[in-house]
């Protein structure tokens, strides 16, 4: 198990590599670039501007550009002295606007250092403090549209392979397409229209909590009615993965021989389907873990948008919007990261309960 | 084959799926001669805003602009239709040639691939699109050419998957026997045989793609005002809630329509293909 878990760490290295190359080439192919973010302000003067884009680097060449985002330029471009002007350069020129002095040291400390850089907005703070800021709303979530999915989407799935063929069958079956054509935001917008202030006026119109002047939002279970609308809109993708997933795993199941031992020895039909069948059946669903991660961060970009919830999913549709390239980049590395995460969690917890699976 | 379309045209479901998604094209392209009959266009802002279905001169109210929603509901169809199809169209032409070439040769070239398609499925697909269309000026050439290009990993590893089984069998192996170029025996031997593959995987994203276009131009990344698409009609319709429900219904239901077809569709071909489908 652990030599499976280093090998797939390792593995991941390479796709984490390449993921940065291709977001930092779209992020390089931007017009404008970060300085045309960051001056968007017409009081700005060519100068500043132009002091600005030798401070950030952006007229090196793109290797190095990149080599700074990735291990940052504390040491390309240093105070070697201690006299606070620097005085020793690696790859960029220690004065890259021309005007005669060089430019401050570097300061920052590249990604592979934890360094993400801070954001143009939320007030200049560090990128990961917003992330992990964003993180618990995210997560909360989450991990109520998985268990609603599952909740739901198990009993149907079971329901549905035991009466195969029938009207239930078929009625899932016309369901999980529904489920799956249904825009999220659409059904969004119709849930707010109808249980929300303009409609029935039974549920609030969108964020994480009511207005609270000191702190955080209260636990959850105080505020489950602004949990609930989004909560519905993510899992309802879920119902309908889990449900057709589990009537197929169900299904599988009860081909096996030792169904038909089962079935031979006369043991009731419930007994065969919920004891012998289910309980093996089950263990499928935890190779859904991995693409559940990418479909809750994917989701959430867009029901956190129609909700108003202070998220993640928020947060990579502002930053996206508003060119806040520090936030952008740290935003699809850790969605990479947690991509991969899921997809090992689900292969150990797939070795772990099934027996039959050795990890190598 | 002939098996198979015989079979298509007799379900019922499918053929009805077609006829919705017809009528619907038709109506999206035939805007100009509906805007003549009923003597309203796109653009102009005629009459009073929010003013309710059935309303004289306008069928289906209009707009917080004042703009006829009929008019703008068919001028949004013609976009999101075309953006569909065509996305699909060139991520199936990406995703078929990536797949034949990797899964026929095989080796290095194979494992590049297998590598880069891995890649880009660990992040969510949407967040890359997402900031391709916003950074790079968001219009529609730019949706077809981002969701083309990112969205053929899928197809490309099920043709991939099929060539690698299909490259082994006899047809193959004798094709190559009498001296059939590589070229050749991919075109002409190995591709006709997923034929099924191929469509059924067409009109699965074609509709997996209208809804990431809706859902692009609904957070305001995707085709700009004033030209209306579906996904963009309900980005402002939130703050209209009491003003006007049916801007809000109208064009997230035309796309929910729209993408069960095509996923109806979808199943009709499979079920039709599948050789174990008992008639």
């Amino acid at each position: 198990m652990t030599k499976f878990v280093v090998r797939r760490i390792l593995q991941a290295i390479p796709t984490l590599f390449g993921i940065s190359l291709l977001v930092y080439a779209i992020m390089l192919a931007t017009p404008g670039g970060p300085v045309a973010a960051l001056t968007f302000s017409p009081t700005v003067t060519p100068q500043e501007r132009a002091a600005l884009a030798a401070q950030l680097g952006v007229n090196d060449p793109y290797p190095v550009q990149y080599l700074r985002w990735l291990l940052g330029d504390d040491w390309m471009r240093f105070d070697s002295d201690g006299d606070g002007i620097s005085d020793t350069a690696y790859l960029i020129p220690l004065d890259a606007d021309g005007d005669g002095e060089p430019e401050p040291p570097g300061r920052r400390r590249g990604i592979l250092r934890g360094d993400f850089g801070s954001s143009f907005f939320h007030g200049k703070r560090h990128v990961v403090d917003v992330i992990f800021e964003r993180l618990g709303a995210t997560f909360e979530l989450g991990i109520a549209s998985l268990v609603v999915g599952l909740t739901i989407g198990i009993p149907v799935g079971v329901l549905a392979a035991v009466n195969r063929g029938g009207y239930f069958d078929n009625f899932t079956r016309v369901m999980a397409v529904v489920f799956n054509a249904l825009p999220s935001f659409w059904l969004g917008l119709l849930l707010l229209l109808v249980f929300g202030g303009t409609g029935l006026g039974l549920l609030p119109m969108g964020n994480r909590c009511g207005i609270v002047l000191v702190g955080g939002c209260p636990p959850f279970y105080e505020r489950l009615e602004y949990l609930f609308l989004p909560t519905f809109v993510i899992a309802v993708g879920g119902v309908a993965a889990y449900s057709r997933f589990m009537r197929a795993s169900l299904l599988d199941v009860s081909g096996q021989d030792y169904i038909r031992t089962a079935r031979a020895k006369g043991l009731s039909g419930r007994m065969v389907w919920f004891r012998h069948g289910l309980r093996n059946a089950l263990i499928p669903i935890a190779t859904l873990l991995g693409p559940t991660v990418t479909g809750v961060l994917s989701g959430a970009a867009i029901t956190e948008q129609v909700f108003s919830w202070p998220g993640v999913g928020r947060l990579v549709v502002s930053s996206i919007t508003q060119k806040d390239y520090p936030t952008v980049m740290a935003v699809v590395m850790f969605a990479a990261i947690a991509t991969i995460l899921g997809y090992l969690l689900s292969d150990m917890l797939y070795a772990l309960i099934d027996p039959r699976i050795r990890l190598r | 084959m002939q098996l198979a379309l015989r079979r298509f045209l007799r379900d019922r479901l499918s053929m009805a799926a077609i006829g919705v998604l017809l009528f619907l094209a038709l109506l999206s392209f035939g805007a100009p001669i509906i805007n003549a009959l009923t003597n309203t266009n796109s653009r102009s802002i005629a009459a009073d805003s929010f003013l309710p279905p059935f309303s004289p001169g306008h069928i289906l109210g209009t707009d917080d602009l004042g703009r006829d929603h009929l008019a703008r509901l068919l001028e949004a169809g013609q976009v999101s239709l075309s953006i569909g199809f065509l996305a699909a169209l060139l991520s199936l032409v990406i995703g078929v040639t990536i797949g034949l070439i990797a899964g026929f040769i095989g080796g290095r070239l194979d494992d590049t691939v297998i590598w880069f398609i891995t890649t880009l499925n660990s992040v969510p697909l949407f967040f890359i699109i997402l900031i391709i269309a916003a950074f790079l000026s968001p219009n529609a050439t730019t949706l077809i050419l981002a969701l083309g290009f990112f969205g053929w990993t899928g197809t490309a590893r099920l043709v991939r998957g099929e060539t690698f089984a299909l490259r082994e069998r006899e047809f193959v192996i004798s094709a190559r026997a009498i001296g059939s170029s590589r070229l050749r025996i991919m075109y002409s031997h190995i591709l006709p045989n997923q034929l099924s593959i191929i469509l059924i995987n067409l009109a699965i994203d074609i509709g997996i793609i209208i809804l990431v276009e809706a859902a692009l131009s609904f957070l305001g990344v995707g085709v700009q005002p004033p030209q209306a698409t579906w996904g963009n009609m309900l980005t402002f319709s939130r703050s209209f809630f009491s003003h006007g429900p049916h801007l809000v219904f109208w064009p997230g239901f035309l796309i929910f329509i729209t993408v069960l077809c095509l996923y109806v569709l979808g199943d009709g071909l499979r079920d039709a293909f599948d050789p174990t489908t008992i008639d």
